[in-house]
């Protein structure tokens, strides 16, 4: 499923991420009797009051206290439950040694899905937005991690997790997301795809940035640069088959997340591509640097992270290969 | 190579009431051997507290669990997690003890490709129910593991044992709170309370002070005893399984090094620590090994 032929349908707004995962794990929970939900007193914020209404008997509540609800999680699945894990992406980093120890190293089957991670949390400001979850559970052995880019995709990945017998991290959001994809998109751990076609470059997001490096493939466009641009949903295991693909079809590339340009999505792909066929690279990500208030928009504007920086990225990407032929 | 009479005792069918307590000591005297012997073997591991715990789980083993070598993967049985994962020796040697292990196997501790790790790993050992050695964490996975339980309607009970300097981990309080408010009465925590952490005594380093209050407050049935008395701690045992609607916790008073007079009572064994061969075979001469046993345990 590397192609994907579904249009992009910017401007469409669907479910927030969040609102999309909360809904479809509810819709499906009846398929998956061992299923448990697990909350640290914010299910209002990360989608699964719906659950907590429909299935109370299997919604845990743990008070504020995510390294003991992380740790018990792992007791849960030890007894055959599949417990999903919920709560604000930087609380849920207080667990981390518990999601280490407990969780990846004893090889339990649990569930930790991150709602506010990065700039779009927004408001709230520097404190509440994650933005070193993914390299830090991308680098705990056997975690595989996971941004979705819309809320369709985002209850295909629910499913996908539940079905998944691993630890799993797996990214919502909080804002209001664009919708990019059709009812018939497909999605499967450890593929990304094309979404985008194009020759000259090309844009790998995950998340937030996937609609963004759309509307710079668009901007590309207009100056006649054609940007292929890949979903790239799994974070880890990354599609290294894919990635050499698009080294070789297109010689250089771009990366974009909400997230910081060290350990995430951007070195995930350095460390794929480097291996097999080196070509330039450029990070759009946040430089080594923690958020501030502000709304998602004006947040990603002030940290470049949009598409015009995204575009800007590539012709510097495209210069890079340039000079090396 | 031959094995070692000492190493290979067995534990025997267990009858009555007295027999019970006489089985079981004689399996915690089998546990300290094994785990000074392993110690000894691995250059290093922590043998004060394991010591202090080792009738604690000779008594869990030998009368309250109800788990055996061939039901381990039963979803009906009880569930023993080790929170305080440095003790491992002490598991392992009364895992061996019940024949969950090899009695020779289990002495080769802390070696490259033995699935005896310097802290229990559930992978390499399904038995250890967990992998431990970040203090809090497996009394929390303990809890869970009650959760699991009881919304599968399964009656199996849960224990755990938690070091005393393990509750300076704040994360302890959260799944004490947790607990509490689940109502978890399947739910047995046991405090080997030795009064001694790594580097002093629990009051100097951070004070534990008034412990059976803290856990009252926190909304947990107490039972304080002696950890070393083994009638005492089997009948405390069936006094916590009666207790409903709340979770049960055992501070059992310990005494640090138990068994081996020269590590009594000092924080100098607690930490990771080479024994000698004249410190080993002391220890093993005060708890009763013959010369030959001696030799047998050190050098099979």
């Amino acid at each position: 499923m590397s192609e994907n032929n579904a249009p992009a349908l910017i401007g469409s707004s669907g479910d927030s991420l969040r609102e999309a995962f909360g809904k479809e794990l509810t819709r499906i929970a009846p398929e998956y009797p061992k299923l448990v939900v697990l909350d640290a007193d914010v299910a209002g914020g990360t989608g699964v009051h719906h659950f907590r209404k429909a299935y109370p008997e299997k919604f845990l509540q743990f008070g504020i206290a995510e390294q003991n609800m992380v740790a018990a999680a792992s007791g849960l699945a030890a007894t055959g439950m599949i417990p999903v894990v919920t709560g604000f992406a930087c609380f849920l980093e207080r667990a981390y040694e518990q999601a280490r120890l407990s969780v990846a190293y004893a090889g339990r089957n649990v569930k930790i899905v991150a709602s506010h991670p990065g700039l779009d949390v927004g408001p709230d400001g520097g404190s509440a937005q994650a933005l070193e979850d993914i390299a830090a559970f991308r680098a705990i052995p056997g975690m595989v991690v996971i941004s979705p880019a819309d809320p369709v995709e985002q209850a295909l990945a629910t499913r996908a997790i539940l079905e998944y017998d691993g630890p799993v991290y797996m990214r919502t959001g909080r804002s209001g997301s664009v919708r990019l994809f059709n009812n018939d998109h497909v999605f499967e751990i450890g593929k990304g795809q094309i979404i985008r076609h194009g020759t000259d470059v090309t844009l790998v997001a995950c998340g937030v940035e996937v609609a963004r490096s759309l509307k710079a493939a668009e901007i590309l466009a207009e100056e006649n640069i054609e940007a292929r641009v890949v979903n790239m949903p799994t974070i880890k295991p990354i599609d290294e088959a894919l990635l050499q693909r698009c080294v070789i079809e297109t010689g250089c590339m771009v990366t974009a997340e909400d997230h910081n340009i060290y350990g995430g999505l951007g070195s995930a792909v350095a460390e794929a591509v480097t291996k097999h066929h080196p070509c330039p690279i450029e990070f759009v990500g946040l430089k080594d640097s923690f958020g501030t208030s502000g709304e998602p928009d004006e947040l990603a504007e002030h940290f470049q992270i949009t598409a015009p920086y995204i575009a800007a990225a590539a012709r510097r990407a495209i210069e890079r290969k340039d000079k090396m032929q | 190579m031959p094995i070692s009479a000492a190493v290979q005792q067995t534990a025997a069918p267990l009858v009555s009431a007295p027999d019970i307590e006489v089985q079981i000591a004689e399996a915690a005297r089998f546990t300290r051997r094994h785990l000074i012997a392993s110690i000894y073997r691995a250059t290093s591991g922590h043998p004060g507290g394991a010591l202090s715990c080792a009738d604690i789980l000779a008594s869990l083993f030998g009368a309250e669990l109800n788990v055996w070598p061939a039901s381990v993967d039963d979803p009906m049985r009880d569930r023993f997690v080790l929170s305080k994962g440095h003790a491992c020796p002490t598991l392992y040697a009364i895992a061996a003890w019940h024949g969950f292990c090899d009695k020779t196997e289990s002495l080769n501790l802390r070696k490259l490709g033995s699935p005896f790790q310097g802290h229990p790993h559930v992978k390499d050992l399904p038995w250890v129910e967990t992998s431990t050695g970040s203090l809090g964490q497996g009394f929390a996975v303990a809890m869970g593991m009650a959760m699991g339980l009881r919304l599968q309607k399964i009656g199996a009970r849960v224990y755990t044992l938690l070091g005393d300097g393990e509750m300076q981990e704040g994360s302890v309080w959260e799944t004490a709170m947790c607990a509490a408010h689940h109502k978890l009465d399947n739910f047995c925590a046991i405090i080997d309370y030795n009064k001694m952490q790594s580097d002093a005594l629990n009051e100097d380093i951070c004070g534990l002070h008034p412990l059976a209050d803290k856990w009252r407050a926190f909304g947990w049935e107490v039972f304080d005893i002696d950890g070393h008395d083994i009638p005492l701690i089997l009948s405390t045992f069936h006094r916590a399984a009666s207790v409903h609607g709340k979770p049960s916790v055992i501070i059992a008073n310990t005494l640090k090094g138990r068994g081996v007079p020269y590590m009594e009572g000092s924080p100098a064994w607690h930490g990771s620590v080479k024994l000698s061969r004249e410190q080993a075979e002391t220890a093993l001469n005060a708890l009763g090994c013959t010369a030959e046993e001696i030799k047998e345990f050190l050098d099979v």
